[in-house]
C-alpha cells in the first residue's frame, strides 16, 4: 500500500450531505475485475451528461480543481453499498484525504486499506475547512498524519483524531494480511478450539 | 455487575486476538462471495502466492450480474458482465470454494441463498463484500458488509480486523396494523434515526412485533439496518429461527443439532445488559411507508403529501431541494397522486418466498394499470421453483408482470434490467439513490403489497384501501 505521510495539495469543497458509494462511482464501472482506471468515471453522473460531456457546474471540473488531492463534504459521507471501487476511484483520481463530519463505517474502513486517509470532524471545523475549500487553487491545505493536524491556506491549524493502529498502517504502507498472518498461532488454537465447542460450524 | 448484549456475546465468542491499543482479530464463521466485489481479492491472492485458509467455510454465487432471462448459463450478452461471472467460475474452482454457478436451481441472490441452504445459523459470524449482509442478523448472527480488501483479508486468514461497534436498542413494541409490513418497520426506523443514525453502532431489534415476524420478515428488518447507518443488524434467535434452519441442506443434523440448539438458546440480550442508545417506536404508530426522496431515509407514511426543503435543517435543505429536483416532484403534492411507470418486486430486501405471496395475494384476479411494466425477480432458483409449484407465477404473469430468473437485477441495474431516464418506478429494493436504478430512474421505495397496490393502480396507494375492498 501507498503510504500517508504529509500532504499539501489543493482542496475541493463539495457540500452535500448523504453523497453515497452510487454517486461516487456508478454501477456500470463496478464490472471491471481491476483496481485502477476508475478516476476518469469518479462522481460520474454529477460529472458528465448523459453524452458524456464534462457538467462546467460540477466542482473537479472547474480549472482551480483539476488536481484536486483534498475532498471536503458533508454528513455521512460514502454511505450505502460496500464498493471498494469508491476509493478506488477517488485514489486513481489523485484525491488521497477526505473531510467530512461524518463517514459512512464500510467506506471509512476501506480508505485506509487504499492508503486513503478519511478525517471526522465537528460540523464547525469542516466549515471552516469548507471556506477555505472554496478559495480555489491557490489555496493549499496540508494534511500531516504523524502530527494529527490540517492547516489551511492561512494558517489555521486543526487538530484531528485517528486510531493509531490505522495510522500506524498508514504511515508505513503495511499490508495488514501480513501481519495478520503472524498471529497464525493465534488462528490455528482459536479454530482448534471452535472444532470442539461448536464442531457445527 | 452489567450484563452482555447479544451483541457482546456474540463479539467474545469470535475473538482470536487483542492488541494493547484495542485492535481485535475476528474469527469469521462464513465468507460469501459474489462476481462483483471479489476478482481483485482473488487476484491479489494469486499475486502473493497466498490460498484460501477455509474453503470449506467460504461460499461463492454470481448475482449482480446475471441476466434474468433465459439462457444466460450458455450466453451473458454484455462483455463486461460475461468476464466478471466468468471470472468467479474459474476463481472459485481454482480455490476449491463452496460455488453455486448459474446453472444451478439453488444460485440466486447470496443473501437468499446463504439462509436457504443453512450456511446461515445463529451465533455465527458472517460477512461478504455487499452491505446488504446485515441480513443475515435476522438469525442471531453477527453479520456485516466488507470492502474487497477485506475479502482478501478473509479469503487468506479467515479473521477479520475489528473495532467492537456500540450496541444500539430498536424496539418495536405492540402489534402491527393490517396492510403494515417488516419493510415498513425498517424504514419506520431509518426516518426516524435518519441515514447516520447507526452509524458506529449494531443494532438489535426486539420488542413484540418483531418476535411475531416470520424469518423472511426478520431478514426485510435487519437488511436495511445498513441503510440507517449500522455495521449490522441482529434479532435474538428463538424457535421461529431454529423451526427454519431445522432441516436445511448445512444445518447440523442428530446430536450436533441438540448442542447447537443448547448453544443457540444462550444467544439474547441481559436483561441488564448496556445500552449505548435505545430507539423505541409503537407498532400501532407504523403506517405503510414510501420514500419520496434520493436517500433510504426520506420516508414519509402514504398518507403524506410530498415535503418542501424549508421543511428541514442544515444540509438536508439543499439535499431535498436537489432530490425533489431528481425526483420530479412538487411539495403540497399527496403521496398517493404520484404515478407509476415501473414495478419491481423482488431484491434481498424483499425477493423471498413469502415476499411473493404477500404480492401475489393483492394482485390475484387483478391486472397491471394501463402503461406500467411491472418485473418480478425472485431472489433464488429455489424460490422460484417454489412459488411456482403455488401458482403464484401466474397470479403475476396473468397481472402482466414479467416473471424472471433470480438475481439481483433491477436493484442496481448492472444487468439489463434497468429504468430509462425519468422512469418512475414503485421497488421492494432497498435504495433508492440517485441513479440506482438506471441514470436518472426515480425509485419510491415501499413494501411488496404496497408495490402490487401501485401496480393495479398506476399511482402510489394505500394498500389498506385495497384490503378494505376484498373484505
Amino acid at each position: 500500500m501507498e503510504k500517508f505521510e504529509k500532504l499539501t495539495g489543493i482542496a475541493a469543497p463539495l457540500d452535500l450531505v448523504n453523497i453515497d458509494t452510487d454517486m461516487i462511482i456508478p454501477k456500470q464501472y463496478l464490472k471491471t475485475i481491476k483496481r485502477e482506471g476508475l478516476g476518469v468515471n469518479l462522481f460520474d453522473e454529477m460529472r458528465y451528461d448523459q453524452d458524456g460531456n464534462e457538467n462546467p457546474d460540477f466542482v473537479l471540473n472547474k480549472p482551480a480543481y483539476r488536481e484536486t488531492q483534498i475532498l471536503v463534504a458533508g454528513d455521512n459521507f460514502g454511505c450505502g453499498s460496500s464498493r471498494e471501487h469508491a476509493p478506488w476511484a477517488i485514489k486513481d483520481f489523485g484525491i488521497r484525504c477526505v473531510i467530512a463530519p461524518s463517514f459512512a463505517d464500510i467506506f471509512f474502513n476501506n480508505c485506509f486499506k487504499n492508503g486513503i486517509l478519511p478525517i471526522p470532524l465537528p460540523q464547525e471545523q469542516v466549515d471552516i475547512l469548507m471556506k477555505d475549500a472554496e478559495k480555489g487553487a491557490n489555496a493549499r491545505m496540508t494534511v500531516d498524519l504523524e502530527n494529527q493536524t490540517i492547516t489551511t491556506s492561512d494558517g489555521v491549524e486543526i487538530a484531528f483524531e485517528v486510531d493509531p493502529f490505522r495510522k500506524h498502517c498508514l504511515l508505513e504502507g503495511l499490508d495488514d494480511i501480513g501481519l495478520t498472518l503472524n498471529k497464525a498461532t493465534a488462528i490455528d488454537g482459536f479454530e482448534s478450539k471452535m472444532a470442539q465447542d461448536r464442531p457445527w460450524v | 455487575m452489567t450484563g452482555k448484549t447479544l451483541y457482546d456475546k456474540l463479539w467474545d465468542a469470535h475473538l482470536v486476538d487483542q492488541a494493547e491499543d484495542g485492535t481485535c482479530l475476528l474469527y469469521i464463521d462464513r465468507h460469501l462471495v459474489h462476481e462483483v466485489t471479489s476478482p481483485q481479492a482473488f487476484e491479489g491472492l494469486r499475486m502473493s502466492g497466498r490460498t484460501v485458509r477455509a474453503p470449506e467455510k467460504t461460499i461463492a454465487v454470481p448475482d449482480h450480474n446475471v441476466p434474468t432471462t433465459e439462457g444466460r448459463e450458455t450466453k451473458i450478452d454484455n462483455e463486461e458482465s460475461r468476464i466478471q461471472v466468468e471470472a468467479l467460475d474459474k476463481n472459485a474452482r481454482d480455490f476449491g470454494v463452496v460455488y453455486y454457478p448459474v446453472s444451478d436451481i439453488r444460485q440466486g441472490i447470496v443473501h437468499i441463498v446463504g439462509p436457504e441452504q443453512g450456511w446461515t445459523l445463529p451465533g455465527m459470524t458472517v460477512v461478504c463484500g455487499d452491505s446488504h449482509t446485515a441480513t443475515h442478523g435476522a438469525f442471531g448472527a453477527l453479520a456485516h458488509g466488507i470492502g474487497t480488501s477485506e475479502v482478501e483479508h478473509v479469503l487468506a486468514t479467515q479473521t477479520l480486523i475489528q473495532k467492537k461497534s456500540k450496541n444500539m436498542k430498536v424496539e418495536i413494541t405492540g402489534t402491527l396494523p393490517p396492510g403494515v409490513t417488516a419493510k415498513d418497520i425498517t424504514l419506520a426506523v431509518i426516518g426516524k434515526t435518519g441515514t447516520a443514525g447507526g452509524t458506529g453502532y449494531v443494532i438489535e431489534y426486539c420488542g413484540e412485533a418483531i418476535r411475531a415476524l416470520s424469518m423472511e420478515g426478520r431478514m426485510t428488518v435487519c437488511n436495511m439496518a445498513i441503510e440507517g447507518g449500522a455495521r449490522a443488524g441482529l434479532i435474538a434467535p428463538d424457535d421461529t429461527t431454529f423451526d427454519y434452519v431445522k432441516g436445511r441442506p448445512h444445518a447440523p443434523k442428530g446430536a450436533q443439532w441438540e448442542a447447537a440448539l443448547t448453544w443457540w438458546k444462550t444467544l439474547k440480550s441481559d436483561d441488564n445488559a448496556h445500552w449505548d442508545k435505545v430507539v423505541t417506536i409503537r407498532a400501532e404508530d407504523i403506517a405503510p411507508v414510501v420514500t419520496w426522496g434520493t436517500s433510504p431515509e426520506d420516508v414519509l407514511p402514504i398518507t403524506g403529501t410530498v415535503p418542501a426543503p424549508g421543511d428541514f435543517q442544515g444540509g438536508k435543505v439543499e439535499a431535498a431541494r436537489r432530490s425533489l429536483d431528481y425526483m420530479g416532484l412538487k411539495p403540497g403534492t399527496p403521496l398517493t397522486e404520484i404515478k407509476v411507470d415501473a414495478v419491481f418486486i423482488g431484491s434481498c430486501t424483499n425477493g423471498r418466498i413469502e415476499d411473493l405471496r404477500a404480492a401475489a395475494e393483492i394482485l390475484k384476479g387483478k391486472t397491471l394499470a394501463p402503461g406500467v411494466r411491472g418485473m418480478v425477480v425472485p431472489g433464488s432458483g429455489l424460490v422460484r421453483a417454489q412459488a411456482e409449484e403455488e401458482g403464484l407465477d401466474k397470479v403475476f404473469t396473468e397481472a402482466g408482470f414479467e416473471w424472471r430468473l433470480a438475481g439481483c437485477s433491477m436493484c442496481l441495474g448492472m444487468n439489463p434490467d434497468q429504468l430509462a431516464p425519468g422512469e418512475r418506478c414503485a421497488a421492494t429494493s432497498n435504495r433508492n439513490f440517485e441513479g440506482r436504478m438506471g441514470r436518472g430512474g426515480r425509485t419510491h421505495l415501499m413494501s411488496p403489497v404496497m408495490a402490487a397496490a401501485a401496480a393495479v393502480t398506476g399511482h402510489l396507494t394505500d394498500v389498506r384501501e385495497l384490503l378494505a375492498e376484498t373484505v
